[in-house]
Order: structure tokens, then C-alpha cells, then sequence
């Protein structure tokens, strides 16, 4: 019966989305108020029938209602409570429920944020979204729904796969689908400002915010998938270059490109048109993206006739989205012209630059991870392209990027002296330059990554504090107390993430470069080294949970006499699927992680044991946190809110 | 005529760095391909040697052994035709057994021995790695119209 409820609020939804979908844009088109009135209350309606359909299927779940084919085949009676109810999004079905549901939130929450937006150009908008959103909830209902019964119920579930029963999966994908959904509002903007003809720095300036709240969002949900398969996959890597991690990145490398082009759309009124592509462009990517995430769609896009309906579905999708934006912007664009014109060397330039690279890198990932499901799909061999690729690829393309991105905030709008830059930074450049050569000699790995990583993590640094002396310095007179507070939120937002990417690129250096690993056998007693450490096998023991058996050994780790952490890694058996799985454990510092797995017992009745030491491996993750509160920070600039200010002001004038 | 030329440093600087960037991630894509062979494949002599490939199909039922050191692995991948011998040193992904898929990436020995550096299994016991069961569709069909 619950189920059934939430199939018909699903039904519902889509019926609302088709109306948020046809009547404020007819509203807006003929300039008709009452109709474009109609957005507002069927956006908050719609999220009404979603929420109410999505804690349909988590009841069926919590309740292990066995007869809802989802839930029998993704849970289980025996499942701890947070994983029956986070195994709701872990599949297909589920997850395209949470996509719909979260478009929805955004969607409310822009009526609410951006209320004083004029009336015709939020009517667009939400017509937009709800068009979106009519995409996704119909391919749901019609390919995916999630509220299928399985007649007669069977007995008992089969469990969330056990990879996903872990805290990080807890929160990785709301968040992530939190950033790729954000996406479409920075989309929905560019395609109203499109259809109203009106792309100017205040259509920026609206849509800015937005595009840094989605982005803060896929920020934060790429750091925690990355996370998650640093200690959950068992071997301590946290990139693959895998197509499910690429599809996350690619949205973000674009997201990232339009932040920078929108800045200079609201500054200057320049780069309009490639405002609006990035727009187009990082939503597609946020589409794709979805749609990669679950292998099982990507494999039914791509062998058509296992299951047509739905890669078909998606293919319509994807071509309507882009190619309906990108007709509109043919069309549109010619009368586009014009923008603020800049000189050679200039603030433009760098973000210029900024952005043509990003585009570069976004397009070398996209070839590497489509190219080899092409290839496959029209029958013409089986390849892989593997992390060499991406590697050689990604890090050639992104030290111009780092270079540039200190440069950038030094330089003028409209233009400037090269002379008096190159005067300005040159001390840094070269202070930068012999302090990665020593800090390489120091740490006695001198290569010519770890020295070109270890100077462009000094450049951003010392770039960073030279930049916040700077800007101190601009106010002559003023106390300095007051001058840093007189620094705008935006400011900090860029100078913050600025910095994370320098934190970011130590750890990643540095754990490239210095970690080391070891594959002992080992039995009770026995010790093994491993960079400075002792680790010391004191034995295994059974435990036994819930809906799994473990075998625990307990290791000792010691760094001298000094005794730093005692280890359980554990080989777990989920009983349900019988699926075998490695829980590492790790002790976490602020300067190295150590890090062990457990293999496989052998016969004489001792273990493979895998040992890590993987140094600043926790700087990644502290620069991607520094990223996003910069983002926050540049959300929460006053000058965002200063429109809806001067607006309350201006209605309290126009009553009295 | 001076702005004229400086839009034309802008715009030639631009499809420069654009060219280079291009030509970088083409011949970065054409040396680091991994080429994917099924055990038949490997057999007929038509995989490369000297440079890394992946080999797909299930795992020998029997055929896995640890050396003296408890770390080296040796065991066989089939397609159900060939059988191609394959050694790994390192740790095995948990859902690596005898009877399911795998694929393994690595280079193959003029003597037919192939040592991986890689050993990939499905993260769920539902799938077959989907190479892995390419090859052995691919033996199959071969099969089949030898009979006939």
C-alpha cells in the first residue's frame, strides 16, 4: 500500500513538473503574470509528491516490505538501520529518485533565495527546472521506477553491497548529486537568460552564487568519494581515473571554468558567449556524469538491446538538452557582441587562459573515458586507457593552470604592465624555484616531479601570502584590524580556495613521491618494517556482526620504543551475498598515515598483511576542505544580497 | 592597427597553446592504449610482446598456487579453449576465485608466460568482469562454428 502511494505522488510530481515545465514559460513568452505566477507553487508542490514518494521507498526499506523489488534486492532484515536506509540510493533506481528529489529542493530553494529575481526571468527559470526535472522523474517512472512489487515477496532481502555499507557512503552521494543537480540552476539561468535575450552582468551576478553553491557541493562529494576508496578499497590509492570518478571530475573541471568565466561576465561584461557554453557545457557533464555512475545504465546506453528503453531514454535526454541549448544559443548568440575589451596582459587574459586550459583537460578526460565505451559499443576491439594517460595528460596541462592562477589576482582588469608584475612576482618565482629544489633535497627524492610539485606548491603559498599583504597594504592608514575586516567574503572565498590548491598539491607530491608499501606474510609475533616503523603481527580473532563474520588481526605499530597505534584490520564475509570484503585500518596523522590490510590466510596458518606509510596523505584532503569554505565564503558575499536590500528598501519607500 | 595586432598575438598565442595541448593528449593517448586479448588471442601469437595488454575470462577451477614465499601467485585464465598461464606478486582482490572472471593486465614472456601487474575482479558477485565474459562469448562462438 506505501509503496503504491509513493508511486502515485511520483506520477503526481511528474504531472506538476510538466506544468512547472509548459505554463510560466508560455507566461513569460506572451507577458502574462497569472500564468507565470503558476512556477512558484508548482515547484513547491512537486517537492511535496517527491519527498513523500522518497520516504515511501525508505519506509519500504526500513521496514524490510520485501515485496518491493528494490528493496529486496538492495537490503536485507538483518542490514543496520543507517545502511537500509542510505541502500535507498544505493542503485539505480533509488539514486535517479534522489536525483529528481534534490533538482526539486534546488528548485525550491531558488524561489526562495532568489525571490526578488524579476518575474519573467524567474518564470524562465523555473520552466527550465521543471522541464528537467519532467526528463528525469518520467525516465524514472517509465524505465526505472522504483516502486516495482516482486509478486509473490520473497522471504529475505539481498542486501546493500557491503562496499557501500561504510560512513563515507553514508554522505558521498548526496552530496554529489547535490553538486551535479546544482549544475542545472547555473544551466536553468543561461537558458533564461537565452530565451529573454538579456545576458548582462546582472544575469552574472544572479547566477554566480548558485554555480558556487553546486560546485562547493561536487567539491565536497568528489573529497569524500575519494576518501572513501583510500580506506575502503584496501590498498590505499585515492584517484583511479576510473570512468565513475571521471564523471564526477569532469563536471567539476568545468564548474570550476565557469566560476572564473562568470566572474568576468559580472565584472567586465566580457566572455558572455563562453559563459553560456561552460553553462551548457557543465551541466551535460553533470548528465553524462549521472549517467556513468551506474554501470549498468552506461552498459544498457551502450548494448542497446539489452535493454533498450532505457539507454535509448537517456541518449533522447542528452541530445534534447544539448541540442535544444545549443540551438538556442546559435541562434541567440550573433546578437551577443561586444563586452568589455582588454588588453594582452590583463586580469581577462589570465582567466582566459584559466579557462581554455580547463576546457582542454576536460575534453582529454572525456576522450579517455569515452573513447575505449565507443570502441566498444561499435564493435571495433576492446581497449583501456589507464591513470598513465590521464597522468600524462593532466599534469603537463595544470601547471600553467597553478601558475596562472597566482598571477591572476596580481594583474589589473582592462590591463596592465608586464614590467611591474614580472618585477612584483619574480622574487616569489624564484624563491619558489630553490625552495622546492631543497625541500626535494631535504626529503632525499630529488625527480622532477617531486621538485616541479614541491615549487608550485611554494609558489601558491608564498603567491598567497604576497597577495594578502597586498591587499592590506591597499588601505594606507586605516588600522589593520580594520583593513582585514573591510576585505569582502568573495576575496577571502578565492584567496582560501587559492590556498587549499597549494595545500592539495603537497599532499600530493609528497605522498607520490615518498610512500612506500610492503606484502608480508605474517604470523603471531612475527615483525615486519616498514619506514621507520615496526609492525608486529599479534594474531587474529573472530568476530561476528550482525549481517557479517570477520576475521580481526591486531596489529602492533612502533616507531622505536615508542608504541604509536595498535592496528584491526579485518577480512570480512557479508553473509547475504557471501561476498568477501577488506575493512583496512589506519592510523590518520597530520603528517603521515599509516595503513594496513589484510590479505588472505595461507596454509601454514599465517596472513598476507599489506603495510602503507603514506606521508601528508591528509593534505588532499585539508586543501579540497580549504576549496570548498572558499566557496562558501564566495557565496556568502554581501553583495549578493545587497539587490534584495536596496529592493526591501525600495517597497518600504513605494507603501508608505 | 595596433589593436588589430595585439587581437592577433591573443588569438595566435591561443590556437598555439591550443595546438600543443591537443597534439600533448593525442600522443599521451596513443602510447598508453591498453589493448585488451582473450586467451585464444594470446594463444594464436596475436597479442604484442614486449608491451602491456589485458587478458579477460575466468580463472582455471584448480589452477591457483601460491610460490614459497606465500606471495607470488601463479594461476591460469581460460576462455574455455586456451589456457594461458599467468604470475602475479602482490595482494589478490577479494573477489578473485577459481570459477569466476577476471581480467588481468601485464606483459607476456616469449616463453607463453604471462606476469601481471594488475588483477581486476568485479566488485559485485553478480557480474562477470565485462571482458572477461567477452572472451568467453568470443571462444564460444568459435566453437560453435567449428561444429557446424
Amino acid at each position: 500500500m506505501i509503496a503504491e502511494l509513493g508511486h502515485f505522488a511520483l506520477i503526481l510530481a511528474l504531472v506538476l513538473a510538466g506544468v512547472q515545465a509548459v505554463v510560466p514559460l508560455v507566461g513569460a513568452a506572451r507577458n502574462r503574470y497569472a500564468l507565470m505566477a503558476v512556477g512558484r507553487p508548482a515547484a513547491q508542490a512537486q517537492l511535496f509528491f517527491l519527498l513523500f514518494a522518497y520516504a515511501c521507498l525508505t519506509w519500504a526499506f526500513i521496514t524490510s516490505d520485501f515485496s518491493v523489488r528494490l528493496a529486496a534486492s538492495n537490503s536485507h532484515t538483518d542490514t543496520p538501520l543507517i545502511y537500509k536506509i542510505t541502500g535507498v540510493w544505493g542503485n539505480h533506481e533509488g539514486s535517479l529518485l534522489l536525483w529528481a528529489t534534490s533538482l526539486s529542493l534546488w528548485t525550491v530553494a531558488v524561489t526562495i533565495f532568489s525571490r526578488d529575481l524579476p518575474e519573467a526571468f524567474m518564470a524562465r527559470v523555473l520552466g527550465v527546472l521543471g522541464a528537467i526535472s519532467a526528463g528525469f522523474v518520467s525516465f524514472t517512472l517509465f524505465t526505472s521506477n522504483p516502486f516495482t512489487r516482486l509478486l509473490p515477496a520473497v522471504a529475505e532481502g539481498r542486501d546493500l553491497n557491503p562496499l557501500l555499507q561504510d560512513p563515507g557512503m553514508i554522505i558521498h552521494p548526496p552530496l554529489l548529486y547535490m553538486g551535479y543537480v546544482g549544475f542545472s540552476v547555473a544551466f536553468a539561468f543561461a537558458i533564461a537568460a537565452l530565451l529573454s535575450g538579456r545576458l548582462d552582468a546582472a544575469w552574472a551576478r544572479w547566477s554566480r552564487p548558485w554555480t558556487t553553491v553546486a560546485w562547493v557541493f561536487l567539491t565536497a562529494g568528489i573529497a569524500v568519494g575519494s576518501g572513501w576508496a583510500y580506506y575502503e578499497l584496501g590498498w590505499g590509492g585515492w584517484w583511479f581515473w576510473d570512468p565513475v570518478e571521471n564523471a564526477s571530475f569532469m563536471p567539476w573541471l568545468l564548474g570550476t571554468a565557469l566560476i572564473h568565466s562568470l566572474a568576468v561576465t559580472e565584472k567586465r561584461g566580457a566572455f558572455r558567449n563562453w559563459t553560456v557554453l561552460l553553462a551548457i557545457g557543465a551541466f551535460s557533464m553533470s548528465l553524462l556524469g549521472t549517467f556513468l555512475v551506474r554501470s549498468g545504465v552506461l552498459t544498457s546506453v551502450l548494448a542497446v538491446a539489452t535493454d533498450p528503453a532505457r539507454g535509448l531514454y537517456i541518449l533522447v535526454l542528452l541530445v534534447l538538452v544539448i541540442g535544444i541549448s545549443l540551438t538556442l544559443f546559435a541562434w541567440r548568440a550573433p546578437k551577443l557582441t561586444g563586452g568589455g575589451s582588454f588588453g594582452l596582459v590583463s586580469r581577462e587574459s589570465t582567466l582566459l587562459g584559466n579557462n581554455v586550459l580547463f576546457a582542454v583537460v576536460t575534453g582529454a578526460v572525456l576522450l579517455g573515458t569515452m573513447y575505449p565505451l565507443f570502441l566498444d559499443a561499435l564493435n571495433l576491439g576492446k581497449i583501456s586507457v589507464g591513470p598513465p594517460y590521464f597522468e600524462a595528460v593532466f599534469v603537463p596541462l595544470m601547471v600553467p593552470v597553478i601558475v596562472l592562477m597566482v598571477i591572476g589576482p596580481f594583474v589589473r582588469w582592462k590591463g596592465d604592465d608586464g614590467a611591474r608584475l614580472l618585477r612584483r612576482l619574480a622574487p616569489a618565482a624564484l624563491v619558489s624555484l630553490v625552495l622546492g629544489a631543497g625541500l626535494a633535497l631535504a626529503v632525499g627524492h630529488v625527480t622532477w616531479r617531486t621538485v616541479l610539485g614541491l615549487t608550485l606548491a611554494a609558489w601558491v603559498l608564498i603567491g598567497s601570502l604576497q597577495l594578502l599583504l597586498a591587499r592590506i597594504a591597499e588601505r594606507p592608514g586605516a588600522a589593520a584590524a580594520a583593513r582585514l575586516r573591510g576585505i569582502p567574503a568573495a576575496w577571502w572565498g578565492m584567496w582560501t580556495a587559492h590556498l587549499g590548491v597549494g595545500v592539495f598539491i603537497i599532499g600530493v607530491t609528497m605522498v607520490g613521491s615518498l610512500e612506500s608499501g610492503l606484502d608480508v606474510k605474517m604470523k603471531e609475533g612475527q615483525s615486519a618494517q616498514l619506514a621507520g616503523y615496526t609492525f608486529t603481527f599479534r594474531g587474529v580473532e573472530d568476530v561476528e556482526r550482525a549481517n557479517y563474520v570477520a576475521a580481526r588481526a591486531t596489529l602492533e605499530v612502533r616507531a622505536g620504543e615508542r608504541r604509536v597505534a595498535t592496528l584491526t584490520p579485518e577480512k570480512r564475509l557479508y553473509l547475504a551475498q557471501q561476498m568477501p570484503m577488506t575493512e583496512a585500518s589506519l592510523d590518520i596523522g597530520p603528517f603521515r598515515d599509516v595503513y594496513v590490510s589484510l590479505g588472505e590466510q595461507v596454509e601454514d596458518g599465517s596472513w598476507i598483511v599489506s603495510l602503507y606509510h603514506k606521508p601528508f596523505i591528509s593534505w588532499i584532503w585539508l586543501g579540497c576542505t580549504l576549496m570548498g569554505l572558499g566557496g562558501i565564503f564566495a557565496a556568502a558575499d554581501r553583495r549578493y544580497r545587497r539587490l534584495a536590500e536596496r529592493r526591501a528598501a525600495a517597497g518600504v519607500v513605494q507603501t508608505a | 592597427m595596433k589593436a588589430r595586432s595585439k587581437r592577433l598575438i591573443l588569438v595566435g598565442g591561443g590556437v598555439a597553446l591550443l595546438v600543443a595541448a591537443v597534439a600533448l593528449v593525442l600522443s599521451a593517448f596513443q602510447q598508453n592504449l591498453v589493448f585488451f586479448h582473450t586467451p585464444t588471442e594470446v594463444y594464436e601469437g596475436k597479442a604484442p610482446t614486449g608491451r602491456a595488454f589485458r587478458i579477460g575470462g575466468m580463472v582455471e577451477d584448480g589452477s591457483i598456487r601460491r610460490e614459497a614465499d606465500g606471495l607470488t601467485v601463479s594461476f591460469a585464465i581460460t576462455d574455455t579453449a586456451k589456457v594461458i598461464p599467468v604470475r602475479y606478486r602482490g595482494t589478490l582482490p577479494d573477489l578473485f576465485q577459481e570459477g569466476k572472471g577476471a581480467v588481468v593486465q601485464g606483459v607476456l614472456g616469449p616463453d607463453g608466460q604471462f606476469t601481471a601487474t594488475e588483477v581486476l575482479a568485479k566488485h559485485d558477485e553478480n557480474y562477470m568482469p565485462v571482458e572477461a565474459q567477452y572472451a568467453i562469448d568470443q571462444a564460444h562462438k568459435a566453437s560453435q562454428t567449428v561444429q557446424q
